[in-house]
């Protein structure tokens, strides 16, 4: 190949394409042109391996048609058809897909030389990737499962699971080391990655669906790590380039979310948050009484209030209501009540994905407050609107050294003079925990499905 | 490429993933990660080398199937990435409305 150094050359512009984009999308004003940028990288990466692939058969190009074609039909498809709630999930199994990928592309090339065995490091990288792949596959599927509502969002433990998992890492390690101590059987190498893949399982399992974001941030970068081992097996640029690019930021950006929710990374992965029994945390405090009001009583409430923050959690969003919420909101300001939205870091179910749901229902950016920018207007404002919000507006977290969400950063709601509470039912939040809040004597709940309350409560407003 | 030269690479393309992401505003996080799962579908590169040098069924078979994982990877992921960005965008005067 007397081109190889156009060919590097292109697997270049496409790295350096890959930097620019991460810098742009550090920043709301150019995140947009920063995907579009990592695309482009993208597409100079595909358009170089197409000329860097030397002879090639009819039928393989053929294979890569169909292959490629369906991939594209059935991603983009999926991509556009995707609710905006259910985001996390879809990335969840984009990433799950990405990291299966490298774990086969790890074991064709195992397989492909019986006769010319991989040297000594490829053969390394080879293993790890098909590991760190097959665990971020099962690892991104399970957590789809979580988000989905598919199986229990709750922490699934048994008698010994920690054993378990042990014993099957163990085994990951020993079957690690056959192929590369010389072991040249392609079905050891199979159980490899069956293996990881069952790793991958057992380690999601054990983990809440409130921690699922971090999960698959951290899965996130296990995939892009997974990818540039395999760039060492091939002696790729763009792989090794995009590969270590993403394992180093998606690390970053995994803490980052872990102290958003000022918890450590170790905690989340191995504390199992949110199975502490209910009744824990609720006998200390059962002094208090639940106040049930209609949606009408509720609406008199707003009759007399000047300033209303309003605070969204995921109930808002499985429940479509943020359309329903800015028309009240167009209703409340209508009477000249000033309106504010409290958007907690991790409200929805991954950080930032309440902007995103709230700019969908056109609410615009002066509106939006962070938990900074806000908690201080919570005593002084008259009506707090609590819209399928738990975890984010628990005093137990400034207050009860013993729950597990002690220490977090929370919306200060139970200081607002009114507090009305939309929700589906007692239940106990996303993390499993009892909530006081719904006890406090300023606190009202009103109980249904958060867009039908919303429905009613637009409508009541017209009354008086 | 000697092995030298990739390692180099490889630690060079880490330690600026390391540097490249400051503190992100949190409603930046999601889009964030949504375009760096896109950006490691480049093992699609990976993948279509493989199955164009695959000669027995069991590695045409597997190739195939790292390609479209690889490829719903890289076209998913920018393609939710932007309808995510897309929402953050400013508009003083609401064009036609897609959601309602």
């Amino acid at each position: 190949m007397n081109d190889h150094w156009l060919i590097e050359l292109g697997y270049l512009v496409g790295a350096v394409l890959f930097i620019l984009a991460l810098k742009l999308l550090n920043s709301p004003k150019t995140a947009r042109r920063g995907n579009w940028l990592a695309a482009l990288g993208m597409a100079i990466a595909l358009g170089t391996v197409g000329f860097s692939l030397g002879h090639v058969e009819t039928q393989n190009y053929i294979f890569i048609a169909v292959a490629v074609v369906a991939g594209t039909i059935i991603g983009s498809i999926s991509a556009k058809r995707v609710q905006m709630t259910a985001m996390p999930q879809m990335v969840a199994l984009f990433n799950g897909v990405g990291g299966g990928a490298v774990a086969l592309v790890a074991m064709i090339e195992f397989m492909a030389e019986p006769g010319e065995r991989l040297a000594p490091v490829p053969l390394v990288t080879a293993v790890l990737s098909a590991i760190i792949g097959s665990v971020s596959f099962s690892g991104s599927m399970i957590a789809f499962g979580k988000l989905q509502e598919i199986m229990p969002g709750k922490p699934i433990l048994y008698p010994g699971d920690k054993v378990v998992t042990a014993l099957v890492l163990a085994a990951v390690i020993a079957l690690a080391v056959l192929p590369i101590s010389g072991s040249t059987s392609i079905a050891l190498f199979a159980g490899l990655l069956g293996t990881a893949t069952l790793l991958g399982i057992l380690m999601v399992l054990p983990i809440g669906g409130a921690d699922m974001p971090v999960v698959i941030s951290l899965l996130n970068s296990f995939t892009g790590l997974a990818a540039g081992l395999a760039g060492f097996v091939l002696g790729n640029t763009a792989l090794l380039i995009g590969g270590g690019l993403v394992g180093a930021s998606g690390l970053i950006l995994t803490l980052q979310m872990c102290s958003a929710m000022n918890r450590s990374l170790e905690n989340v992965l191995f504390g199992a948050f949110g199975a502490a029994k209910s009744g824990d945390h609720t006998t200390a405090s059962a002094t208090g009484r639940i106040r049930s009001y209609s949606v009408e009583d509720a609406a008199i409430i707003f009759a007399s209030a000047r300033t209303v923050i309003v605070v969204p959690g995921y109930g808002l969003a499985v429940a479509q209501a943020q359309h329903v919420v800015k028309e009240l909101m167009e209703k409340l300001e209508a009477r000249g009540i000033q309106v504010k939205f409290a958007v907690h870091p991790v409200a929805g179910r991954m950080p930032g994905h309440m902007n995103v749901l709230l700019a969908e229902a056109d609410i615009s950016y002066d509106h939006l407050f962070d938990l900074d920018e806000i908690n201080s207007d919570f005593p002084e404002t008259d009506v707090a609107l609590v819209i399928g919000a738990n975890d984010v507006v628990n005093p137990a977290a400034r207050t009860d050294k013993s729950s597990p969400i002690y220490g977090m950063p929370i919306l200060d709601v139970d200081k607002a003079k009114t507090v009305i509470v939309s929700k589906r039912g007692m239940g106990a939040g996303f993390a499993g925990i009892e909530n006081e809040l719904f006890l406090q004597e300023n606190t009202v709940m009103v109980f249904g499905d958060a867009k039908a309350t919303m429905t009613k409560l637009v409508a009541a407003l017209d009354e008086f | 490429m000697t092995l030298i030269v990739v390692i180099t690479i490889f630690v060079l393309a880490v330690f600026v993933g390391l540097e490249i992401i400051t503190k992100v505003p949190p409603i930046l996080h999601t889009p964030l990660m949504s375009a760096t799962n896109a950006i490691h579908g480049v093992i699609l590169v990976g993948a279509l080398i493989v199955l164009a040098h695959a000669h027995s069924t069991a590695e045409i078979v597997l190739g195939m199937i790292a390609v479209v994982f690889a490829t719903l990877n890289v076209v998913g992921g920018f393609v939710v990435t932007d309808r995510m960005l897309e929402m953050f965008k400013k508009r003083p005067d609401p064009p036609e409305k897609k959601h309602e």
